[in-house]
C-alpha cells in the first residue's frame, strides 16, 4: 500500500442563482458535518473554471458536487464516474461554468495530471431561474443523500470521514460568512424591490 | 442603404448577414451579427449581450459591508476586482480610510490579477485565434529549438528534445480524438499564418503558462486567506501580519512573505522570457493584419488605479493612468470625474431595459435596472428563436454607457494610449521599444494586435509593480507598522443616515466602477458599470456604435462561415459578459453556430 491518495472534494456552481449553488452548499455542509484526514481537501469552486486546473491536477481522486440539468425529474441524484464525467458535464443545458469545467479536466489531462478516479454527484435542479434566490426545499433535502454517496465512495477506497460531534457554525464556512445561507436568505429584498423571474429564454438552438 | 454614425462609421446593411452565437472562449454569453459585402468586408456590426443582468436589484436592502461577497460571485474571472471596487465604494461613502499596508496588499492583489488574467487570456483564450495547434504537429523540433533560442536567448527550456516531448504529448492527445481545448477551431483557414515551428513553440508555452499560472494565484491566496474566493473587508485587508514568528493562527509570517517575493520574481521572469518574446514572434507574422482598431484611435477612457499612497485617488497618485481622450486628440487628455452627473451616463434605447418617464441618460447613482424585453419590428424569427436581431430597436442586455455623450473603448490599450499621450515614462519606453522591435509605426497600436500587445506590456508592467509594492510593504513592516485594517467606522451606528460613494478600479479588461447609495444602514441603490458594458455596448440614441461594433467594421473575413477574424477582434478585448449581463440563455452548445444568410 502506497501513500494515501490525494482527494479533492469540489462543489461548483453560482450561489446567486437558486439551485445553481447546490454544489457549493453541499460541499459546505459536508465540511461542517465531517472531519477528514489531511490528504482530503474540500473546496468551494464557485464558477472558477480554468482557474481550478491546478487543484484538479493535484488530485488522485476527484469528487464533484454540482447541479446538472439532465432533463430528469427534479431532485434526482445522478452518479457518473471517470471518463464519463467530462462528457456528462458538457452534455446539454449547462450553465457557463460547466462547459468550462469539461475543458478544465481536458486541460489537466493535457498537462498529464488528470485524476485517476473521478466521481460526479449531480443533482437535477428544481429551479435555476431565480436570481438572488436560494436552494429549493427539495434540492436542499438532497444534500444529505448526496453526502452519503460521497462518503460511501470514499469508504470503498479506504478513506474514512469522522462525523463531528456538532456541526460547525455559520462562520466556519468554506464559502464566506457573508454568503452563509441564513443570512443570504434572511436579507433577501422583496419581490417588489427585486424582480424574481428572469425574462424568457430567447436564444434557443435552431431546429435542424 | 448606408448610414453615417456620429462617431464616424459608415454602416451598410445590404450585404449578407452572418450570425455568430454564442461567441466562444469568453466568460458569459454573447452574440454577434455582421453584414458582409461581396468583397467579404464587414459593413455593419451588431453586438448583443444575451443574458439578463440582475445584480443591482438583489443587493437592495443588504448590509453594505457584505456587498463585496455578492459581487465576487457575479463571475468566475474578476472575483477580486469586483470585491475591491465594492469595498472602495463603501469606504468612499462612509469616509473610511485604510492603512498603508492595506493599500500595498490590495494593490498586490489587483496587480496579481492583472498578471494572471493577462497571461491566461493571451495563452488560453486568445492564442488560438493566431496559433494553430494542429499545424504544430508538422513542426521540426530542432528548427523549433532554434526559433526559441533566437526569440528568447535566456529561456532555458529550448532544447529539441523538450519540443519533441511536447509534440508527442500533443499528438497523443489529438489522436485520442478528444481535442479538448483545441476543438471548435478552424484549423484549415488561410487566416492562420504561423509556420509550424512557431505554432509548436506557442502551444508549448500554452502548456507552460497553464502550469505556471497556479503559482501566481498563490499571492492572492496568501493575502486573501483562501483560494479561489479570497476574503476582503471594508476598512483594509482581512489578513494579520506577524513578521516576528509563527504568531496567531492565520497570520501572514515572514516565511509566507518570502514565498510571495519568490513568486513575484518567477512571474517577472516568465513574462520576460516567455510572454513578451511570444508576443513579438507571433506579432511579426501578422504585422499586416491591422484590422480592429475601432474606437481606439478615437475615444478611449481609463479611470486609473493602483494608488501609490493609501486613500489618495487623485490622478497624480495613481500609477495606472487616468484620463479620457476624444476624437483622437492625443494632445489633450481630459480629467475624469465619476461623481459628475454629466460625465458617465447610461442609455437604454437599444437595451432591454426601460427608464421611468422619458429620461435619457442616467448617472449611475440615479441608475435604474428595470428589464423590458421587446424586439424591434424587423427582427427575423420569434421571441424564443431569434434568427436576426433588429438593431433599430432594443437588441442587448447590456446598457450603453457614455462619457460626455461619447462611446468609449476601455481596457489595456485604452490605458496605454492615455499613458502614452500623458508622456508616462515607463509606458512610453515600453511602447516605443516594442514598435521599434517590430518596426511598425505608432498607428499600428490602433488595432486588434495593438490591444493584444498593450495587454502583454501591461502584464510586464504589473509584474514590476508587484515587486515595488512588496518592497514598500516590507519597508513599512520593518519600520514597525503592522496595521492592516481600520475598524473605526465599522459599526453602523457611526454612519450618517444617508450616504453615497463610488469605488473604481482598472480591471484587467478595463475601467470598472460601483456606485452605492446607503440609507438607514442598508443599500438603497447599487449600480455597477463594468468594462464589458463599455466595450460591448449597443448603439445609443444618437446612433453611436459601441467599441466591439466599431472594431469589427471594415474587417475582411476570409471565409464567411469561419469567423476567425471576428473572434480575433472580439477576443482582443477579453470580453467578460457574466457581470455586464447575467445568466439567461444557456443551451450549453459547445459549437459556435454560424449562420450565413
Amino acid at each position: 500500500m502506497g501513500e494515501a491518495p490525494r482527494v479533492l472534494i469540489l462543489g461548483i456552481g453560482n450561489l446567486l442563482w437558486a439551485d445553481e449553488g447546490w454544489g457549493v452548499r453541499a460541499v459546505d455542509q459536508l465540511h461542517r458535518s465531517y472531519r477528514f484526514p489531511d490528504h482530503v481537501k474540500l473546496m468551494d469552486g464557485g464558477t472558477q473554471g480554468l482557474y481550478l486546473v491546478q487543484h484538479i491536477c493535484a488530485a488522485d481522486v476527484l469528487v464533484v458536487f454540482d447541479a446538472v440539468d439532465y432533463g430528469l425529474e427534479p431532485g434526482t441524484l445522478m452518479q457518473v464516474e471517470n471518463d464519463e464525467v467530462p462528457q456528462f458535464m458538457g452534455a446539454k443545458k449547462m450553465s457557463l461554468h460547466q462547459t468550462g469545467f469539461q475543458e478544465v479536466i481536458a486541460s489537466a489531462d493535457l498537462l498529464g495530471h488528470k485524476p485517476a478516479e473521478m466521481l460526479l454527484i449531480g443533482l437535477q435542479p428544481v429551479e435555476l431561474e431565480d436570481y438572488g434566490g436560494s436552494l429549493r426545499p427539495l434540492s436542499r433535502a438532497r444534500i444529505d443523500p448526496a453526502i452519503d454517496i460521497a462518503l460511501g465512495y470514499l469508504a470503498d477506497r479506504g478513506i474514512l470521514a469522522e462525523r463531528r460531534a456538532a456541526p460547525l457554525g455559520d462562520a466556519e464556512t468554506l464559502a464566506s460568512p457573508e454568503m452563509a445561507i441564513a443570512l443570504y436568505e434572511g436579507n433577501r429584498p422583496s419581490p417588489e424591490e427585486a424582480c424574481r423571474t428572469a425574462d424568457i429564454r430567447f436564444l434557443v438552438p435552431e431546429p435542424r | 442603404m448606408t448610414v453615417q454614425t456620429p462617431n464616424g462609421f459608415i454602416l451598410d446593411t445590404s450585404g449578407k448577414r452572418v450570425v455568430v452565437d454564442p461567441v466562444t472562449r469568453i466568460e458569459g454569453h454573447m452574440r454577434c451579427e455582421v453584414n458582409i459585402n461581396d468583397q467579404n468586408i464587414i459593413t455593419n456590426a451588431v453586438s448583443s449581450g444575451t443574458m439578463w443582468r440582475g445584480l443591482e436589484v438583489i443587493l437592495k436592502g443588504r448590509d453594505p459591508r457584505d456587498a463585496w461577497a455578492f459581487v465576487q460571485r457575479i463571475c468566475g474571472v474578476c472575483t477580486g476586482t469586483h470585491a475591491l471596487t465594492s469595498v472602495r465604494a463603501v469606504e468612499d461613502a462612509l469616509n473610511i480610510s485604510i492603512p498603508e499596508n492595506a493599500n500595498s496588499i490590495r494593490n498586490m492583489m489587483q496587480l496579481t490579477l492583472q498578471v494572471h488574467d493577462h497571461l491566461v487570456h493571451f495563452y488560453h483564450l486568445h492564442a488560438l485565434d493566431w496559433v494553430n495547434p494542429v499545424n504544430a504537429l508538422k513542426a521540426d523540433p530542432k528548427a523549433t529549438s532554434e526559433l526559441q533560442q533566437s526569440v528568447s536567448p535566456s529561456n532555458p527550456r529550448s532544447s529539441p528534445g523538450y519540443f519533441r516531448d511536447v509534440q508527442n504529448r500533443l499528438k497523443k492527445f489529438v489522436d485520442s480524438g478528444q481535442l479538448g481545448p483545441f476543438k471548435n477551431g478552424y484549423w484549415t483557414n488561410p487566416a492562420y499564418k504561423l509556420p509550424p515551428e512557431a505554432d509548436l513553440m506557442a502551444v508549448t508555452h500554452y502548456l507552460e503558462a497553464l502550469d505556471f499560472q497556479k503559482d501566481i494565484m498563490k499571492i492572492r491566496t496568501i493575502f486573501g486567506g483562501k483560494d479561489p474566493h479570497p476574503n476582503w473587508i471594508v476598512g483594509g485587508v482581512p489578513c494579520a501580519i506577524n513578521v516576528d514568528g509563527v504568531g496567531a493562527v492565520g497570520a501572514v509570517n515572514m516565511e509566507r512573505l518570502n514565498y510571495v517575493s519568490s513568486i513575484i520574481d518567477a512571474s517577472i521572469e516568465f513574462v520576460n522570457q516567455v510572454y513578451i518574446p511570444d508576443l513579438v514572434a507571433v506579432g511579426s507574422f501578422y504585422k499586416d493584419w491591422l484590422y480592429g482598431g475601432g474606437l481606439s484611435g478615437k475615444n478611449v477612457l481609463s479611470y486609473g488605479d493602483i494608488p501609490d499612497n493609501a486613500n489618495d485617488y487623485s490622478a497624480k497618485n495613481l500609477m495606472m493612468p487616468r484620463g479620457a481622450i476624444i476624437n483622437g486628440n492625443l494632445k489633450e487628455v481630459m480629467e475624469v470625474d465619476l461623481r459628475d452627473p454629466e460625465q458617465v451616463q447610461e442609455f437604454v434605447p437599444h437595451s432591454w431595459y426601460s427608464y421611468p418617464g422619458d429620461q435619457k441618460g442616467l448617472h449611475p447613482w440615479d441608475g435604474v435596472t428595470d428589464p423590458t424585453f421587446v424586439l424591434g419590428p424587423n427582427t427575423v424569427g420569434t421571441r424564443t428563436d431569434i434568427r436576426q436581431l433588429d438593431e433599430s430597436g432594443k437588441y442587448s442586455w447590456i446598457k450603453a454607457p457614455r462619457w460626455k455623450g461619447n462611446a468609449m473603448e476601455v481596457g489595456p490599450l485604452a490605458r496605454y494610449i492615455v499613458g502614452y499621450a500623458q508622456g508616462n515614462a515607463e509606458i512610453t519606453e515600453q511602447v516605443n521599444g516594442l514598435l521599434g522591435t517590430l518596426n511598425v509605426p505608432v498607428d499600428a497600436l490602433f488595432s486588434t494586435l495593438g490591444r493584444t500587445a498593450a495587454r502583454a506590456l501591461e502584464c510586464q508592467w504589473a509584474a514590476g509593480k508587484l515587486r515595488y509594492f512588496m518592497d514598500k510593504l516590507m519597508t513599512n513592516l520593518k519600520n514597525g507598522d503592522s496595521s492592516t485594517a481600520n475598524t473605526t467606522n465599522w459599526d453602523p451606528s457611526t454612519w450618517p443616515k444617508e450616504a453615497k460613494g463610488v469605488g473604481f478600479t482598472e480591471a484587467p479588461r478595463g475601467a470598472l466602477a460601483h456606485w452605492i447609495k446607503i440609507k438607514d444602514m442598508k443599500i438603497e441603490n447599487y449600480q455597477c458599470v463594468v468594462p464589458t458594458t463599455w466595450n460591448g455596448s449597443p448603439r445609443d440614441d444618437a446612433g453611436n456604435i459601441g467599441a466591439f461594433e466599431a472594431a469589427l467594421m471594415n474587417t475582411k473575413v476570409e471565409v464567411p462561415d469561419e469567423p476567425v477574424e471576428i473572434l480575433r477582434t472580439l477576443h482582443s478585448f477579453d470580453p467578460c459578459l457574466a457581470c455586464s449581463t447575467h445568466v439567461m440563455s444557456e443551451d450549453g452548445r459547445e459549437l459556435t453556430k454560424v449562420r450565413v444568410r
